[in-house]
């Protein structure tokens, strides 16, 4: 399917805004969810992209930026693998596949980026010897359309190609074995996410709520939202009854753990008086 | 007159820390965005050289979960506008107060937003848009936001209110309650997601028998594995990517060789779609 130019031209405008929202983390448009649904939507084929947007975010669901690490780019994955299944008639499998290494190359791009944008940091710094607040604004928006750019160029340039034979030859020259090992391997690739969470979270002590999960689930029919109330419940429940916190609220003057020892002496000097 | 920062300073500093991370950089991070977002306080209660040092001050490394950095902006919005007013507050003392709260508040912002919101957000999204279903990515764009501009909004107004008090706050146990909580039902869920949105089918067979109503059982690997514990193969390939990822193997690595053992054992026929 050859892309109209309107078409082109909103894929380029809403990737532009998915490569911002990968660096500023905020929105979350850069999240399959989000943005296979709306690529899926400017090219005609929401469901699609709605679907796809659902698989790929299980898969992307422990990509974060955690300290200084740079995650995988779920920005120019969902992106582009969207525009492959809609318009150029891939399955989901082979959707799927191709956003792996485009978030592999997607992540070196934003490495890349991340180290050019020091020149407006370095730019600022100039502003501030002159007291220029605007120069401190343009200099972060201009930081912000660079990592823009760098999701809505790759973008635009496979929506302008992906209705050319050549691509689609190269698409069809996947082989089925590929294509079926892929989807087999979808079911379980989603386990890298959830080990990125797990570990995380770096609480091992914590761990039997890990396994209490995994037993509820297996020997039940609950959906997300009920497993996700007998865990908030659980929690509360761990919290109310953990002896180090009733412990601390009996004695407030020990409350803070830093500070445990000046508190206590603080006390001491009040009686003394 | 006395120097006095504006309900709408304060506002437009909350619009503007939605772009702290806008300008991340290998070598200040979250320095220069940091700065953006101070930028009506700076305006308001400095100009010449005052202003000058004041922009220098705040454009210094940082770095921290970016929703957290809410309390941090309305501890300095306090303390620069008492400097403002001629309190004797060294330079020194502002970034001190800055970098100090960065680790302390990414130790509970890492796992509470990154380990437990969002993961359970989009999961709970990402059940309803395998479906097709338009409400999967609309309520986790809603329910994330929604958390995440409360926790900006309402962090610059404490942080502002309370000012240096907060560091009390942050070592007392509230917060270490609140990340204990999450982490809970973050664990919980992700165990429940490794057992149901996993999907293993290992259908080799292991013997055929004809029972004694004539009907032909076939046992395969993967019956025997169900009976043993549903979800059992996608539990340990779990572990097997914890312990590679805590060698610090990359992520992207480790899905490529999931996806080289999806396609040999297809290809062998160790393994098919459910």
């Amino acid at each position: 399917m050859e892309l109209s130019s309107i078409q082109i031209i909103l894929v380029f405008i809403f990737a532009t805004i998915a490569g911002m929202g990968s660096v500023l983390d905020e929105m979350q448009t850069h999240r399959p969810l989000i943005a296979c649904t709306v690529t899926g939507l400017i090219l005609g084929d929401i469901t699609t992209g709605i679907i796809i947007g659902g698989t790929l975010e299980m898969i992307a669901l422990g990509w974060m930026n955690i300290g200084a690490a740079i995650a995988p780019d779920a920005a120019v994955a969902s992106v582009i693998s969207t525009i492959l299944v809609v318009a150029g008639g891939q399955n989901l499998a082979a959707g799927i596949a191709i956003a792996i290494p485009l978030a592999a190359a997607g992540q070196v791009l934003l490495i890349i980026c991340k180290t050019v944008s020091v020149v407006f940091q370095h730019r600022a710094d100039t502003y501030a010897e002159e007291g220029n607040l605007f120069g401190i604004d343009l200099m972060n928006y201009l930081a912000l359309l660079l990592f823009g750019l760098r999701v809505g160029i790759p973008a635009v340039l496979v929506a302008m190609t992906v209705g050319t034979g050549a691509v689609q030859d190269i698409l069809n020259a996947i082989p089925p074995v590929i294509t079926g090992g892929l989807q087999v391997a979808g079911g379980f690739i989603v386990v890298v996410g959830y080990a990125m969470v797990i570990n995380m979270m770096g609480a091992k002590y914590l761990m039997p709520f890990f396994f209490l999960g995994f037993v509820v689930a297996a020997y039940t029919n609950f959906n997300l939202v009920a497993l996700g109330i007998i865990g908030l419940v659980l929690a509360i429940v761990y919290i109310q009854l953990n002896p180090k916190y009733a412990a601390l609220s009996a004695a407030p003057a020990a409350e803070a753990k830093g500070g445990s020892t000046n508190a206590a002496e603080d006390d001491l000097d009040d009686e003394l008086d | 007159m006395e120097k006095k920062l504006t309900k709408s300073d304060l506002f437009w500093t909350f619009i503007r820390s939605n772009f702290l991370q806008a300008s991340w950089n290998m070598e200040r991070m979250q320095g220069l965005g940091y700065c953006f977002g101070m930028v009506p306080i700076l305006r308001r209660l400095y100009s010449g050289n005052d202003l000058k040092q004041a922009i220098k001050r705040h454009l210094e490394f940082f770095n921290t979960q970016p929703f957290v950095t809410a309390p941090i902006i309305g501890i300095t919005a306090a303390m620069e506008e008492k400097k403002a007013n001629g309190a004797d507050i060294p330079d020194g003392v502002i970034n001190g107060i800055k970098v100090g709260m960065m680790g302390p508040l990414a130790g509970v912002g890492d796992p509470i937003f990154w380990g437990t919101l969002r993961p359970i957000t989009a999961a709970l999204g990402a059940s309803f848009a395998i479906n097709g279903s338009l409400a999967g990515p609309i309520l986790f764009f809603l329910l994330f936001n929604i958390i995440r501009l409360f926790v900006r909004y309402y962090g610059i107004q404490y942080g502002y209110a309370k000012g240096t008090d907060i560091v009390q706050d942050i070592a007392g146990n509230k917060l270490q309650k609140l990340t204990e909580g999450a982490s809970i039902l973050g664990l919980f869920v992700m165990g429940a997601l490794v057992n149901k949105w996993t999907s293993v089918n290992i259908p080799v067979v292991v013997s055929e028998i004809t029972n004694a109503k004539g009907e032909v059982v076939v046992t395969t690997v993967q019956s025997i594995l169900d009976q043993l514990m549903p979800g059992l193969v996608p539990l340990l390939m779990t572990f097997a990517c914890m312990a590679l990822l805590k060698r610090k193997v990359n992520a992207i690595w480790i899905i490529f060789g999931l996806f080289a053992i999806g396609i040999i054992c297809y290809a062998l026929g160790i393994m098919n779609v459910k």
